[in-house]
């Protein structure tokens, strides 16, 4: 993760820049089905992702390594290794369905984290970040999961990402059964993120009046 | 002139205990075991005293007098949680991994079709992998047993289930692979695996030699750290040239055995274990290197001039 994020490359800016690529392209997004601008878009909001790890493992921006990086790697995987990977879903409202929450999110987020390395973090930001999510969260969970649901009968019918025995490398890969098992860690991890968020909601929104002095 | 000695919670600053008419010679051990009386539930081993609350913690072996303390000391106590001793977690995931890979040598029914249950692989190779990863496991309950001189007693209890997993679990992938029924041998046939065998022999001989070194450093019941050197044993030469010999004969093993089976969880195991040792061997080197101010400047963590 750490190699991934040292090896993006460092586009500016990835707070400011990373706020411009998702608000101009989520307009566009509107339609179902990818295309050129689609791609392009995913690209840019992966590259720009992967550069704000990094800014945050300099210590730039103040959240914790290892649950964004979840985080990244997560969104990464859904995006090339499900949704780009398995042509035939990408017309699923399920696709349309995490990308709007993602891009909801992460404007906010860049935001609050703009925001407040200016030192001048509005109440309605701080608010949104720690509020929205109770409903943008599992909604980007739902189109993730559907989106790999969906995916399972292409995986199985053209073994994708799969190799079977016998092979000189004695190693065997069932991608469709990795796919299953990635959506049943989800069972155990998203409630753990999911109350970690609510709890930092409690301690960040009950200490409004230290954070007066940001406004 | 007798000592008092109070002891604080390191993050509440409540006063646990109080001990009055404490000998100024006695150890932190000491101290340790008359605290655990007032409170049963916190052994001696996952205790943990310091001077200073964010401070380090106080070795057993510290005497009360020689600490910058005054007529009563206060102690900052930290629990470690539930310990469990070194030797149990190694002897357990080392256990688990000689007995599971024979559960996949034998063929034991339900985990390949039932038409091989029981049946035996018509490799030798197979048969010659089972041999070298069982002595492996053995070699390394032995020295558990018989040769290890552990600086600590105890670890924390968590670290048994996270130990265990990844033993246990890697034992069981390779194992399925080697002695699959449609498992393919080596592409180079016999010379591979005799070459393969010929390492890992190697560095099985190399990494006990080193281990027998390190235990000759230390007297039996002590802790003492002195630089390990080359004895007359030509497989710790090596250690002119890297602080951990040990770790590098064992990566030199499983390579060996990954050549050997060519099998490529084995090849993965034995990268995962080489991104651990490697940790553990410049945590080491650096140790040696902050300890010892004679410290031989050409040897480096693991890998000879590289790494």
């Amino acid at each position: 993760m750490a190699a991934a994020a040292a090896t993006a490359a460092t586009k500016g800016n990835g707070g400011g820049g990373g706020r411009a690529g998702a608000g101009e392209a989520s307009g566009t997004r509107k339609k179902k089905g990818p295309g050129p601008l689609a791609t392009a878009y995913l690209v840019i909001y992966n590259v720009v992702m992967t550069a704000g790890l990094r800014f945050n493992l300099k210590g730039i921006v103040p959240s914790s390594v290892v649950l964004t990086s979840f985080q990244v790697m997560s969104r990464v995987f859904i995006i090339w290794a499900v949704t780009h990977s398995v042509k035939e879903v990408q017309s699923e409202d399920s696709v349309l369905l995490f990308v709007i929450a993602w891009t909801i999110t992460e404007i906010i987020r860049y935001s609050f984290y703009t925001f407040s390395l200016l030192n001048h973090l509005p109440y309605l930001i701080k608010w949104a970040r720690y509020t929205l999510f109770i409903v943008l969260y599992p909604m980007g969970v739902s189109g993730e999961l559907l989106t790999m649901y969906a995916a399972l009968p292409f995986v199985r019918q053209a073994g994708l990402y799969s190799i079977s025995l016998p092979n000189k490398y004695n190693f065997s890969f069932d991608y469709y059964a990795f796919l299953i098992l990635i959506m049943i860690s989800y069972i155990p991890i998203f409630p753990q993120l999911y109350f970690h968020m609510i709890h930092q909601r409690r301690k960040v929104l009950s200490h409004t009046e230290e954070h007066k002095k940001f406004e | 002139m007798c000592k008092h000695v109070e002891i604080l919670d390191a993050k509440t600053r409540e006063k646990l205990c109080f001990l009055d008419k404490v000998e100024p010679q006695a150890t932190i051990a000491e101290i340790k075991n008359l605290f655990t009386k007032s409170h049963p539930q916190w052994y001696p081993a996952r205790q943990s005293l310091r001077l200073d609350p964010k401070g380090k913690s106080l070795k057993d072996e510290d005497v009360l007098q020689k600490l910058p303390v005054g007529t009563t000391a206060t102690f900052y106590f930290r629990d470690l949680g539930a310990q469990i001793s070194w030797v149990t977690v190694f002897l357990t995931e080392y256990a688990g991994p000689l007995f599971i890979y024979l559960l996949f040598y034998f063929r034991v029914p339900f985990i390949y079709g039932h038409k091989y249950d029981f049946t035996s692989s018509r490799h030798t190779v197979v048969h010659l992998a089972c041999i070298c990863h069982s002595f492996h496991y053995v070699k390394r309950l032995l020295e558990t047993l018989f040769v290890h001189r552990f600086s600590h007693g105890t670890m924390p209890l968590r670290n048994i289930f996270k130990n265990c997993t990844y033993y246990w679990g890697f034992a069981a992938w390779m194992a399925y692979y080697i002695n699959h029924p449609l498992y393919t041998p080596p592409s180079y046939g016999a010379q591979q695996v005799k070459l393969a065998l010929a390492i890992f022999v190697i560095c099985q001989l190399g990494n006990f030699s080193i281990h027998m070194a390190l235990r000759d450093l230390r007297p039996a019941g002590s802790k003492t750290r002195k630089i390990p050197y080359p004895t007359k044993n030509p497989f710790t030469w090596l250690f002119l040239l890297v602080s951990c010999p040990n770790y590098t004969y064992e990566v030199g093993s499983w390579i060996g055995f990954a050549i050997m089976t060519q099998c490529l969880p084995v090849a993965l195991f034995s990268l995962v274990g080489f991104t651990q040792m490697t940790i553990w061997a410049k945590g080491k080197h650096r140790s040696y290197l902050k300890e010892f101010r004679d410290y031989p400047p050409l040897r480096m963590p693991i890998i000879p001039f590289l790494l």
